[in-house]
């Protein structure tokens, strides 16, 4: 289809309207959520309502903007935006402002910016630049961990800020490194992690390592065909003792109480219900409120304006990280599998644009965009429904807040006009 | 392979979100119910109680208010429990106990913390409530009752139970709900309907303003007010002639059905089992096994019917055939029966008896002999029995009078099938239920059963059913009520039965000595042996003292029946108190001073207490 594509028509145009049903979708129940007493003006920048409206205007702009300018600006600047962008991220520790805990903003009067929306852009941006380098590959150990270093400069700075959440989302470009080639042992290895971490925190550590040494030896001894040495299933299973007991350590002596409980809460560890009851009622109590103005949705919902649970505000910070509620609230499971659809269709509508992508720099890029924006959704639908333990990141072009949706809007549309400029390539 | 993987797990966790939501939103999602929305706040108006009114609109019952702090746990917040403690006037524990108890039935749902505050505490408290999350206080309307008489038919409104909420969608924890006497039976009529706003709040616990403007809100509909067939001051002077005696009276207008009084003694101020000391109030009743207050004597008492039954004996021998008034049996003192000769005893005097001086005198041989030919009439005596317990229950005795109290007994009337069933291998006959013939053996009657029996023979031959409401403020009462029940017994047959009723007052009547001046009072005594276990021993007790009388003769407007427990033959205290009752409500004054003093002096307490002093004891003097 996008090879018939009409020449006057050149963006995609499934995408930009996946965009337009999410935001217009989004700031219906960001109005909803954020609605108390009369309406003035829906453009009544005291209102959350009202800001994310022009907020939105301004979107528009920056879509002219990114359109406008030449493709060929972003992969020659990419490594210039980087660099600015990190250098916003280091001066957050000597201008920034704290909000609830995290120093990740800039304020300039009533107006806030975060720079960490932006700095994925830009990571996503140079990570693209750096493996479509000619002279990079991704299947070199020494390539891989620059590759790791570009990702992990903007981490670090994001987690030194006390914003945990927005940290864990550039686990994502594993994605896009697996699809540009390295070994498939990573994958292997990722998942082994994965196992072991989660293994030593619902077991503990010593049952999970003496399973891992009994796998390990039978796979030596009766599966492995070529028996060579005994020094490499030794070394691996002390690797997997320092990985469970580390674990076990980070868990128990490094995160924040607050951490903890989130943790032993979805891995249902606490098992004393006073204790349970108690949690719910504190650390538990946004998810508790969410989860049950979702189910109280039912199929249909209550209404647009109409649930109960929203117009109490029962549920904090319900127009930003919580929007979801809302949506399970008012428009009811019909509702909510249509925002879970139009995720799913917009992500894999990217990923199947990056691999129609001539230039490597695009498909890196594209499947940058289309692995964060598919870890925004995941993290914060699945915290929302009670899936995943609470990890406050917002949801893309739904959540309220005007760096997060222009943040998202730089990277999809960038995207579409790289991949507008496909045909003019080669 | 590596192009698909994200692309796959994208979708794997579209279909996996999806998942969840159908299970939080359809599949284990309830259907919403507005009641247990706690966004939203349930302000109930709870309605005027109907008041009650006696036949002569006099008022009996009416409201008070009250006020209850309720709670609702799961929005209670950590307060200064001392604090708290002390301004409700409660001890930590009592704190303690009523959260538990209420977290027991429901977290999310309201109940009652602490009931009926005075209204001083309430003008007090009501300020200082909002300060605690969780609690509020809720204003109710408590019975007032204008009089201390007629608890048994007044009845009373206590707490709402859990099985009931369970089963009624209308009753919430802490509504008071009718649960004895009319306030049961008419519940729906006086409660009314409850009005409800919605209020929807925020998290904070602050109300926003009405939920969807008001739209699902309800106004309250106040109770109907109710005029019951009791005449306050009959029933008043009934339970004051009961003072001291254990027993019923139950008095009813022969042309209606109405139920006139309905006395059981002793009797408690039913302003007792109003408020906070109700439950203290209660239980001291409840506890009281001796005089068993809370039990109806007028309607739960069943006790052989003695004399009084003698009319029925009468009556279906005269149908069946079987006797006519000259019909006449010579009494020897007693009436012999069967191959061993057997004798049942009688104290007529006797002599030469026809049906109406049979009646007058009470004679038990004449009756004996009706009985007999009654039953000897078919060759079959379980035919027989049926026909004869046939007529008997179309007096409405044997089966429940399907009045408008929810209590009572069946009593018993037996039928051929009892008798097969009680004496299977033996060919039984008139002989062996000879007892019958005189109101003993298996017949078992309520006081109200023996008062609407005796209804039945003042109107010749048909009753209505006796019934406690007259009006419903613009209501019909039930139709059942002015629907007549026709006896088995043709109206000639009653005449000469009423004569020897009639004729019970009469010089050489059992009832000689209890005329009323100018009242044609036609009635029967009775006396009923009764037993009790006295450590594992039956030991007879002082006779029961059985009276049944309506008056005037023609046109009657009252039948009466008086149970006085160990109060000896039927005339002694029974027949006095019938007597008084009759001259109450026809004249509206009492002529028989000395006879009022008599039985308002008497006190049968030591008859009561004789069985529980663990000494030996005289009975019947």
């Amino acid at each position: 289809m996008s090879l018939n594509r009409n020449r006057n028509f050149k963006f995609d145009w499934i995408s930009i309207v996946l965009f337009l049903l999410l935001v217009g979708f989004g700031w219906l129940n960001i109005f909803s959520a954020s609605l108390s007493g009369e309406v003035s003006s829906y453009l009544d920048f005291s209102q959350p309502y009202g800001r994310q409206l022009v907020f939105i205007i301004f979107t528009f702009a920056l879509i002219i903007l990114i359109f406008s300018l030449e493709a060929k600006f972003y992969e020659r600047f990419a490594s210039i935006i980087y660099v600015v962008s990190m250098l916003t991220l280091i001066g957050l520790f000597i201008f920034g402002k704290n909000v609830n805990g995290a120093t990740s903003w800039y304020a300039f009067g009533s107006i806030t910016i975060q720079p960490s929306e932006f700095a994925k852009v830009a990571t996503a941006l140079a990570v693209a630049k750096y493996i479509s380098d000619l002279q990079t590959n991704i299947k070199n150990t020494r390539d891989q961990l620059k590759t790791i270093v570009i990702i992990s400069i903007p981490a670090i700075l994001i987690l030194l800020q006390n914003d945990a959440g927005s940290t864990v989302v550039y686990t994502s470009f594993f994605f896009v490194f697996y699809r540009e080639g390295i070994p498939q042992i990573y994958l292997f290895i990722g998942l082994v992690l994965l196992i072991l971490g989660v293994s030593s925190l619902k077991f503990l550590a010593l049952p999970t390592s003496i399973l891992a040494i009994v796998i390990i030896f039978i796979h030596h001894f009766f599966i492995k065909k070529k028996r060579r040495t005994i020094l490499n299933p030794i070394l691996i299973s002390l690797t997997c003792i320092i990985i469970s007991f580390g674990v076990q350590f980070f868990y128990s002596s490094i995160l924040q109480p607050h951490q903890q409980d989130r943790i032993s809460l979805w891995l249902l560890i606490e098992k004393d219900p006073v204790k349970l009851e108690q949690m719910k009622k504190t650390i538990l109590y946004n998810l508790n409120e969410s989860e049950k103005a979702i189910s109280s949705g039912g199929v249909t919902g209550k209404g647009f304006l109409e649930g109960t649970r929203t117009i109490g505000k029962f549920v904090p910070e319900q127009h930003t990280d919580y929007i979801f509620s809302t949506v399970g609230e008012e428009w009811g499971f019909i509702g909510s599998a249509f925002v879970v659809v139009l995720f799913v269709l917009l992500i894999t509508r990217i990923i199947y644009l990056a691999e129609l992508q001539k230039s490597q720099f695009s498909r890196v890029f594209g499947y940058g965009v289309a692995s964060i924006l598919f870890f925004h959704f995941m993290i914060n639908v699945g915290m929302v429904m009670g899936l995943i333990p609470t990890v406050g990141i917002p949801l893309p072009f739904f959540s309220y807040g005007g760096s997060g949706l222009w943040g998202f809007t730089l990277l999809l549309f960038i995207f579409i006009k790289l991949d507008s400029n496909r045909i003019n390539e080669w | 392979m590596r192009k698909l993987l994200l692309f796959s797990i994208v979708i794997l966790v579209g279909i996996l979100f999806i998942t969840r939501l159908f299970y939080l939103q359809v599949y284990s999602g309830e259907t919403y119910n507005i009641y247990e929305d706690n966004a939203i706040r349930k302000v109930f108006h709870y309605p005027k109680r109907g008041y009650v009114y006696d036949r002569n609109q006099q008022l009996l019952v009416a409201n008070q208010p009250s006020y209850d702090v309720m709670i609702i746990p799961r929005e209670v917040e950590p307060l200064d429990t001392l604090e708290f403690c002390s301004l409700l006037k409660i001890e930590k524990e009592d704190f303690i106990k009523s959260f538990k108890r209420a977290n027991r039935y429901s977290p999310r749902l309201p109940s009652v913390f602490l009931a009926h505050l005075s209204k001083e505490d309430y003008a007090y408290l009501s300020e200082k409530m909002r300060k605690y999350e969780g609690f509020y206080i809720q204003k109710r309307s408590l019975r007032d009752y204008q009089t201390s008489i007629g608890a048994n038919v007044l009845g009373f409104i206590a707490e709402v139970n859990q099985k009931t909420i369970a089963k009624d969608q209308y009753y919430r924890m802490g509504d008071l709900i009718g649960k004895q006497g009319i306030e049961l039976s008419y519940e729906k009529d006086l409660r009314g309907v409850k009005g409800v706003k919605f209020i929807q709040k925020d998290r904070f616990n602050r109300n926003l303003g009405p939920f969807k403007n008001g739209d699902f809100d309800t106004i309250p509909t106040a109770g109907k007010d109710i005029t019951i067939t009791i005449d306050a001051n009959l029933q008043e002077y009934g339970e004051l002639l009961m003072q001291n005696k254990i027993g019923g009276i139950v008095a009813i207008e022969p042309s209606t059905g109405e139920i006139l009084s309905l006395v059981s003694a002793p009797s408690y101020n039913p302003n007792l089992l109003v408020g906070r000391q109700r439950s203290a109030n209660y239980t001291k009743l409840h506890n009281d096994s001796i005089h068993l207050p809370l039990i109806d004597k007028g309607l739960l008492r069943m006790h052989e019917p003695g004399s009084p039954f003698k009319s029925l004996i009468a009556l279906a021998a005269l149908q069946e055939g079987v006797i006519d008034i000259n019909t006449t049996i010579t009494c020897h003192h007693g009436y012999t029966y069967g191959r061993n000769n057997r004798k049942m005893g009688c104290h007529c005097g006797g002599g030469k008896r026809k049906l109406i001086l049979g009646i007058s005198k009470s004679c038990n041989a004449y009756f004996a002999n009706a009985y007999r030919k009654t039953i000897d009439k078919y060759d079959d005596a379980s035919h027989a029995m049926d026909v004869w317990s046939n007529h008997i229950k179309s007096f409405g005795l044997g089966d429940y009078l399907g009045y408008d109290l929810s209590i009572g007994k069946t009593g018993n009337i037996p039928n051929g099938q009892y008798y097969n069933k009680w004496y299977p291998d033996f060919k039984w006959g008139s002989t062996t239920t000879i007892s019958n013939a005189i109101g003993q053996g298996e017949i078992l009657v309520t006081p109200i059963q023996l008062a609407n029996m005796t209804a039945a023979i003042a109107n010749r031959g048909y009753y209505y059913t006796p019934h406690i409401i007259k009006n419903i403020e613009g209501q019909e009462i039930d139709l059942k009520y002015k629907t007549r029940n026709q006896t088995t017994i043709d109206k000639q047959h009653f005449e000469p039965v009423i004569q020897g009723l009639f004729d019970v007052y009469d010089n050489g009547g059992t009832a000689y000595f209890l005329k009323v001046p100018e009242i044609e009072i036609c009635g029967k005594t009775g006396t009923a042996e009764n037993f009790t276990l006295i450590d594992g021993v039956r030991t007879q007790l002082t006779d029961h003292s059985i009276f049944v009388a309506f008056a005037p003769k023609d046109n009657p407007k009252i039948a009466i029946a008086v149970f006085v427990e160990n109060g000896y033959y039927g005339a002694r205290w029974a027949g006095r108190i019938a007597s008084l009752m009759i001259e109450k409500y026809i004249k509206g004054e009492i002529t028989l001073k000395q006879m009022e003093k008599l039985v308002l002096e008497k006190s049968l307490e030591e008859e009561y207490i004789k069985p529980y002093r663990g000494k030996p004891f005289k009975i019947n003097y």
